[in-house]
């Protein structure tokens, strides 16, 4: 497996190729399945919807320092959507801030790999989120205070689109785009479903583009599994001035395992042993 | 007693601290001119930061400038911060334990004419059930201040409730506050009166008129709702044997809860709570809305002579 040595990460826009970070998430799907199936807990359709996302955040885009979280020059990464945290423990293993074995902790009453993200327990959580609607509030609060400091990190938040039925959500859109938070970047992980079914049926958030173009900000719309789509939105959101950047990202529940792809039943189900086998070895694991 | 306003101290305490530390940044929901943070808005706008009409929105934010190293204070009406915003503070502030202080005004009854939608009489309740909050209470501006630049500079979240009304001063310049101390205002023998916000000089007015009638009474002062002041409150129950609770605000989950806790624990006596019943507010002015609940030295009075023929 493809590993990178901690200073990688120290500089943004590293050289990295879609067929590496396509390799790396599908590590990380794996990952995502083996510990909601162990823990037999938490929420693996998410989590797989986002994965290439915070991938490519982690692998391609952001400034950062496994061998020191608190890093002073770090960009900030903002998981609002915190049910998906497989994902990001995945990731903060495999970047190197702790062990690949810690992933065995998930959702156990012995480990430090809570629930919903503990920035008190893990390193690299920015911000305990959990409850919805509150992470990107969180990340408004970064973006300021990084202005004040004159600093030019930058500040990642990912929400959900259930989440965005949150009225929170619109509260900090609207103080996000006032502020003038160029250095704020949020990824909408748009899949289309939430507990209850289709967020359109649910509580439809549509036009999600319109909304948030007329909050002030700079709308990107792209399909978040492809590689050079997100990565091409992040650059595009360097650019932006005096606004901050909303990246529309159409998803998949689920993705990569075809009986999972698309299905509300697995937004917060542990596979079970036979499935997760099955699972893995559609994820290229020889089992 | 010469009255004194509780958040125009706030907002002139904030200014010194802007004044010695950049690291002072405040947040207010579109009350800047009721709290008293526009004083500070004035000074230094750089560093202030109106969101609106968004509580929640505010709280969270105010977590995530601490994590840059700020130290926010955050204010709006009592009822709103603590009450809105409740979540936000207990999982964005509160469970990551972050260096946010929230500083309320219009707490209590005494908000007057605007009624009982805008009387905060569950704040103190609201803000002391959530793990790593402290909750203090002060009674004049003096209080205020010390509170205030004591706050400022002890890491982790605190949530300070303040008033509209003016209220009697109480302390002079020699005053200390102490995180998680009370103070004996009066020493006596035959009730403590646990008191803290107005009902502290009540409580005094209170103490005079009863020694008159050959009642003698102890009177703590007790800012600091939580962590409270067990010892003190042990230590005076075991003299006098019987307490009297008194506080702007719900008998329910506030100081009188807090000390009914101690007590049941330490050293069980006779304990009367004065404070608002399980009911909301109404309009009227804040004197006068104290004097009709039964906040004053008369009910005081009323609960000291409950309390005391209940001693065995």
């Amino acid at each position: 497996m493809v590993r990178f040595e901690p200073s990688f990460f120290l500089e943004r826009n590293r050289e990295i190729d879609e067929v590496t970070l396509r390799a790396i998430a599908r590590e990380v799907r794996k990952d995502i399945l083996k510990m909601t199936s162990e823990a037999q807990s938490g929420h693996p359709g998410g989590a797989m919807s986002a994965a290439d996302i915070i991938v490519t955040l982690y692998y391609y885009k952001m400034r950062h320092n496994p061998e020191n979280p608190k890093w002073e020059k770090r960009d900030r990464f903002v998981l609002s959507k915190g049910h998906v945290c497989p994902a990001l423990y995945s990731v903060l293993a495999r970047t190197g801030y702790f062990p690949l074995e810690k992933l065995h902790e998930f959702r156990k009453l012995d480990g430090d790999l809570q629930g919903h993200p503990d920035m008190k327990k893990t390193p690299g959580i920015e911000i305990s989120t959990g409850s919805l609607g509150h992470g990107i509030g969180a990340a408004v609060g970064m973006a300021l205070g990084l202005k004040l400091d004159k600093s030019d990190s930058r500040v990642y938040c990912m929400i959900g689109d259930g989440e965005a039925q949150e009225g929170s959500v619109w509260e900090a859109s609207m103080a996000a785009s006032h502020y003038n938070l160029d250095n704020l970047v949020v990824i909408l992980d748009n899949n289309n479903l939430q507990i209850d079914g289709p967020v359109d049926e649910v509580m439809s958030i549509y036009p999600a583009v319109e909304k948030w173009k007329a909050f002030g900000w700079h709308v990107i719309e792209i399909n978040g599994h492809d590689f050079k789509e997100i990565k091409a939105a992040l650059d595009e959101a360097d650019t932006v001035k005096f606004k901050p950047t909303m990246i529309v990202a159409k998803t998949v529940k689920g993705k990569g395992v075809s009986f999972m792809e698309n299905r509300a039943e697995w937004h917060g189900k542990a596979l079970p042993p036979d499935l997760l086998k099955e699972a893995l070895k559609e994820l290229g694991e020889i089992v | 007693m010469k009255k004194v306003s509780l958040r125009d101290t706030y907002g002139d305490t904030l200014v010194e601290l802007g004044k010695e530390d950049e690291r002072i940044v405040v947040l207010d929901a579109d009350l800047s001119g009721s709290t008293k943070t526009a004083k500070f808005a004035k000074v230094f706008p750089e560093r202030f930061f109106d969101f609106g009409i968004a509580e929640i929105d505010m709280m969270n934010a105010a977590a995530g400038l601490a994590t840059t190293g700020k130290i926010p204070f955050v204010s709006t009406f009592a009822i709103f911060g603590t009450g809105r915003a409740w979540e936000a503070v207990r999982q964005t502030i509160c469970y990551p334990n972050l260096n946010v202080k929230i500083v309320c005004t219009h707490g209590g009854i005494t908000v007057g004419e605007d009624g009982a939608t805008h009387q905060a009489l569950e704040d103190v309740a609201n803000m002391r059930n959530i793990p790593n909050m402290r909750v203090i209470v002060p009674a004049d501006d003096i209080e205020t201040r010390e509170v205030i630049r004591k706050i400022a500079y002890t890491d982790g979240p605190f949530y300070v409730r303040l008033s509209r009304e003016k209220f009697p001063r109480i302390f002079d310049e020699s005053y200390r506050f102490e995180i998680g101390k009370g103070h004996v205002l009066r020493e006596g023998e035959d009730v403590t009166v646990i008191a803290n916000s107005v009902m502290t000089s009540f409580a005094l007015l209170a103490a005079e008129n009863l020694e008159k009638e050959g009642i003698s009474v102890e009177v703590i002062h007790m800012p600091s709702v939580k962590p409270i002041d067990t010892e003190l409150i042990a230590k005076s129950a075991s003299k006098t044997k019987a307490v009297v609770t008194a506080e702007e605000h719900s008998i329910i989950g506030g100081l009188g809860s807090a000390v009914a806790e101690v007590l049941v624990e330490n050293f069980p006596v006779p304990m009367e709570r004065l404070g608002t019943p399980d009911v909301f507010g109404r309009s009227g002015k804040g004197w006068e809305l104290l004097h009709y609940f039964g906040l004053d030295e008369k009910g005081i009075a009323e609960k000291v002579k409950k309390v005391i023929a209940r001693k065995r």
